[in-house]
């Protein structure tokens, strides 16, 4: 099983009912993968514009994810506190992991040093997924966020796919 | 038109309401407190986006008090709005030209951009403006006919009205206990 379809497996798995997402070239299997399945996937704008739609669709009980590059969690930051957090309303921020050592693209790496900090500026716990093993961890991740009604995120490391940047 | 005279006609509308922080929201608030009311907090911006997820989520009206400084910060929503076009979403912009709940400094709105061609320019099918009340009501009344996206042109201020006495968690509790109760 690819790791793509692992991913989107736990998600369908843990019941998500809408995924946000801005593209990563990393996360194109995902996207279509989800597109197959019976999730639905609302592309946005922008990642705080997901931010925004996936609260309207938890305040009728839905459980939602943003899917995104962690360049996109710099663009959600407000909307992450001052929206979903401060309702407490649940939301699952899944995200490539750019920027680490292999990186050929030297503008990912500020950010994707930063986004571990932000994280935990914010409160948010977050799971860094690395190996088929750590994608059980996923699942559970989902589960815990709409149990508890409250903010988790998952880093998914390039190395998940072998011959990636 | 002031702001409040928007918002009164919406709140006489069956459905719920998605209101823009600041102002929009307390006038809503003054107008008719109820369950089915969302006030935004924060997020300055996201009242359509909230909208959108709410109408594409369940199937009662929803309606969005959006002002033109806020959708002009994601001003990208209007084009995923005409794609998704829940027929149950109803976007009211409050065109005042003028950040109401900063000190009325204006908007870019103020020059020569107009709100409603760019709704249409996005997709959205049905787009009506509203430069009085009667025309509001009208537009409001053609609402069953599917997306619907409203520039109402009002005057700038804001109405003397208090603060909201909810806290978030009982706006939240409170409209999702209401949606839940069908």
């Amino acid at each position: 099983m690819t790791i793509d379809r692992q991913i989107v497996d736990s998600i369908e798995r843990a019941g998500v009912d809408l995924v946000c997402s801005v593209p990563c070239n990393l996360l194109g299997a995902v996207m279509q993968l989800l597109d197959a399945g019976r999730v639905r996937h609302v592309p946005v704008t922008r990642e705080e514009e997901g931010v925004g739609i996936a609260a309207g669709a938890a305040l009728a009980g839905r459980r939602t994810l943003l899917l995104m590059q962690n360049s996109g969690l710099g663009n959600c930051v407000n909307a992450l506190a001052s929206l979903t957090g401060l309702y407490e309303l649940p939301l699952f921020l899944l995200m490539s992991h750019r920027g680490g050592e292999r990186e050929r693209i030297l503008a990912q790496k500020p950010m994707g040093q930063a986004a571990p900090r932000v994280l935990d500026a914010l409160g948010i716990p977050y799971d860094v997924i690395a190996t088929l093993n750590d994608c059980i961890r996923l699942e559970e991740a989902l589960r815990a966020t709409y149990a508890e009604s409250r903010m988790r995120a998952a880093f998914l490391q390039p190395e998940l796919w072998s011959c990636s940047a | 038109m002031q702001r409040i005279d928007i918002i009164r006609r919406v709140a006489e509308r069956d459905g719920l309401i998605i209101a823009n922080i600041g102002f929009p929201a307390r006038e809503l608030f003054s107008v008719q407190d109820r369950p089915g009311n969302f006030y935004m907090l924060g997020s300055m911006g996201l009242a359509s986006s909230i909208g959108l997820g709410l109408a594409l989520s369940q199937a009662r009206p929803v309606y969005v008090i959006e002002g033109d400084g806020a959708l002009l910060m994601n001003l990208g929503s209007l084009a995923t709005i005409a794609r998704e076009a829940p027929p149950n979403l109803c976007l009211v912009i409050v065109d005042n030209r003028v950040y109401g709940s900063t000190g009325n400094p204006p908007t870019a709105r103020a020059g020569a951009t107009d709100l409603a061609a760019l709704a249409r320019a996005a997709g959205c099918a049905r787009v009506l403006e509203a430069e009085d009340e009667q025309q509001l009501q009208t537009a409001l009344e053609g609402f069953s006919a599917g997306l619907t996206v409203i520039v109402a042109h009002a005057e700038p201020g804001n109405a003397d009205v208090t603060i909201i006495e909810l806290s978030p968690l009982e706006i939240k509790n409170r409209f999702m206990q209401h949606l839940q109760a069908g």
